[in-house]
């Protein structure tokens, strides 16, 4: 896929508890085509300290708005620094990056697809979650957090699918870990799909590898070019070292090293 | 319009902007980005004899205005390079010019030998300072004798040209640039990055799976030019300015200090179209100053404060 480095412009930022923003971009031109799973590379300008552009996963893309949404987790200072631009600002992006998560071929009605995120890593989920639906598939929502006001955008996973939660402090859903839930031992799936803190997915992708279902995870290693050139963001796979940036960041669990 | 060419000896380049290895891929990864076409010339992936995997992640950590990487040259070795890589490279209209690293003498010199087979690549850049390998690399490039002895011994097998690549990790790199041209090197590009460390003080752990890796970006570029000056004044053949490279005013400063072309290497990773921007840059520069020829520039620093005293 060719991708592009243009400037978009704050539509809206929107604060979500107290740790993460949600940011509306747009664009004077048609946004190309991104697929779920994919990321962008932004420039953050207004930050001293930050020197390289910061990989964020396409949350949302509204096609008749010509929106794309970032959900961003304020973790350092680039991604403090994004999180106060006003709409209006200018941004600079690369995009489309990295590689999707696989849709299934056909939707018959039957198939069981799970998307089981955590925490900032709910991102690539909505997006995927919209396009399955899309595609007629009916997928399901397993979402994690440490409370209730940590499970971001319930109100938009709601609309592409059913939704099960689970927190650590019992405030909303399921108390526990997302693998905990009981939806996993009540529902044989057919796929699984995971993007979350890294403990997460490999607790997830061990239930998968346990129970033979597929299942796709979204790697964040850390990461300079974005596009291939620095190697800095490899995986160690069952084919060597590969960039996260362009042989990923969605991955399917049988290509890494992470059966037990 | 100033006439933009400057020669490395034989070696034309339409431009004096280059982009450094391990920073640009093959070339290919940046087409989307810029016509790669209109590079003075390409400075592809270190490769070695063998394939390498590199060093384990985590291999990077931003710093203050730069990055420390500890990658370690991964590559697929010269076999996948020729089969694999340059077929789709060769053709480009603009020098495709390959990094040879390796980890004893003989792997260097079997590696430049298998290179010089090829029509076009009419360069290499020679490696002898890579941080992030525990054999070879860099541990030739510390010391004269050590920098001598593999460029004596690949100069006798590559006939093209030969530009070696100088680490800033010594006392002096004026005598290493010096026991290099002694032995016929064609050229020398400095700096490759200055060895740094970063530290997770949470963890308490290192943040380079390798403790310590190479430090560029905007941070070394005044050791960089520093280098390129002091070195300008130690050797006769052409240099090759990097280090931290990021505007056409960086690239002006480096040539100003004795540099005849440039690499532009970490700002790549920031704007993928940066070297397009610095030609751009160089040539507005050049016709607003009545500079007929960039070559003009080379070493063209201003010092008469210093005898006016």
């Amino acid at each position: 896929m060719k991708k592009y480095m243009i400037n978009m412009t704050v539509t809206e930022s929107k604060s979500l508890h107290n740790s993460y923003c949600l940011l509306k971009l747009t664009s004077d031109k048609a946004l190309p085509e991104i697929r779920p799973g994919q990321f962008v590379q932004v420039w953050v300008d207004h930050s001293p300290t930050t020197f390289l552009r910061r990989p964020i996963s396409v949350h949302y893309v509204d096609k008749i708005k010509n929106e794309l949404w970032l959900l961003i987790q304020k973790v350092g200072d680039g991604t403090r620094s994004m999180a106060t631009y006003p709409p209006g600002d200018i941004l600079n992006l690369l995009l489309p990056l990295g590689n999707g998560f696989t849709i299934p071929a056909s939707a018959d009605g039957k198939q069981k697809l799970l998307l089981v995120g955590g925490g900032v890593g709910v991102a690539p989920l909505l997006f995927l979650g919209a396009c399955l639906k899309m595609e007629g598939f009916e997928p399901h929502f397993l979402l994690g957090a440490r409370t209730k006001d940590e499970l971001l955008q319930l109100e938009y996973f709601r609309q592409f699918g059913t939704i099960y939660t689970t927190t650590e402090d019992g405030s909303h859903g399921e108390k526990g870990f997302v693998t905990h839930h009981s939806i996993l031992k009540n529902v044989r799936f057919d796929q699984i799909y995971t993007c979350g803190p890294k403990p997460m997915m490999r607790a997830v992708a061990g239930y998968a590898f346990s129970a033979a279902i597929p299942c796709e995870v979204s790697l964040e290693n850390t990461m300079a070019c974005g596009i291939g050139a620095c190697l800095c963001c490899v995986e160690d796979t069952h084919e060597g070292n590969v960039c996260v940036c362009t042989e990923g960041p969605v991955f399917n669990i049988d290509k890494l090293k992470w059966q037990n | 319009m100033a006439e933009l060419k400057v020669n490395i000896r034989k070696l034309s380049l339409k431009n004096p902007v280059t982009t450094a290895s391990g920073t640009f891929g093959y070339g290919t990864e940046y087409a989307d980005f810029m016509n790669i076409e209109r590079l003075g010339g390409i400075f592809v992936k270190g490769t070695t004899l063998e394939p390498r995997e590199g060093n384990p992640y985590p291999r990077m950590a931003e710093t203050t205005a730069g990055m420390l990487n500890a990658v370690g040259l991964q590559n697929k070795g010269v076999d996948y390079f020729i089969r694999s890589l340059y077929p789709g490279i060769k053709d480009l209209d603009t020098n495709v010019i390959v990094n040879v690293s390796g980890s004893t003498i003989e792997s260097y010199v079997a590696c430049a030998e298998m290179i010089a087979t090829l029509d076009k690549i009419p360069a290499i850049e020679l490696n002898i300072s890579c941080p992030n390998v525990k054999k070879g690399g860099m541990s030739f490039g510390v010391t004269p004798e050590g920098a001598a002895e593999v460029v004596r011994a690949v100069r006798k097998v590559y006939p093209n040209v030969l530009i070696v690549k100088l680490s800033p990790n010594v006392t002096d790199i004026t005598e290493i640039a010096r026991a290099v041209e002694a032995e016929g090197a064609d050229s020398v590009s400095l700096i490759n990055t200055l060895l740094g460390m970063a530290i997770d003080v949470r963890k308490r752990k290192p943040v380079l799976s390798t403790i310590t890796g190479g430090l560029s970006g905007p941070c070394v570029k005044p050791v960089a030019l520093r280098m390129v000056w002091q070195t300008y004044q130690a050797v006769k053949i052409p240099i090759i300015g990097l280090g931290g490279i990021a505007s056409w005013e960086d690239a002006v400063e480096f040539l100003l200090a004795g540099a005849t072309a440039i690499q532009i290497g970490t700002a790549n990773f920031i704007d993928p179209a940066i070297s397009v921007k610095v030609i751009e840059g160089i040539e507005a520069y050049c016709d607003a100053s009545g500079i007929k020829a960039v070559s003009e520039l080379t070493g063209a620093l201003d010092t008469s404060m210093l005898s006016s005293k």
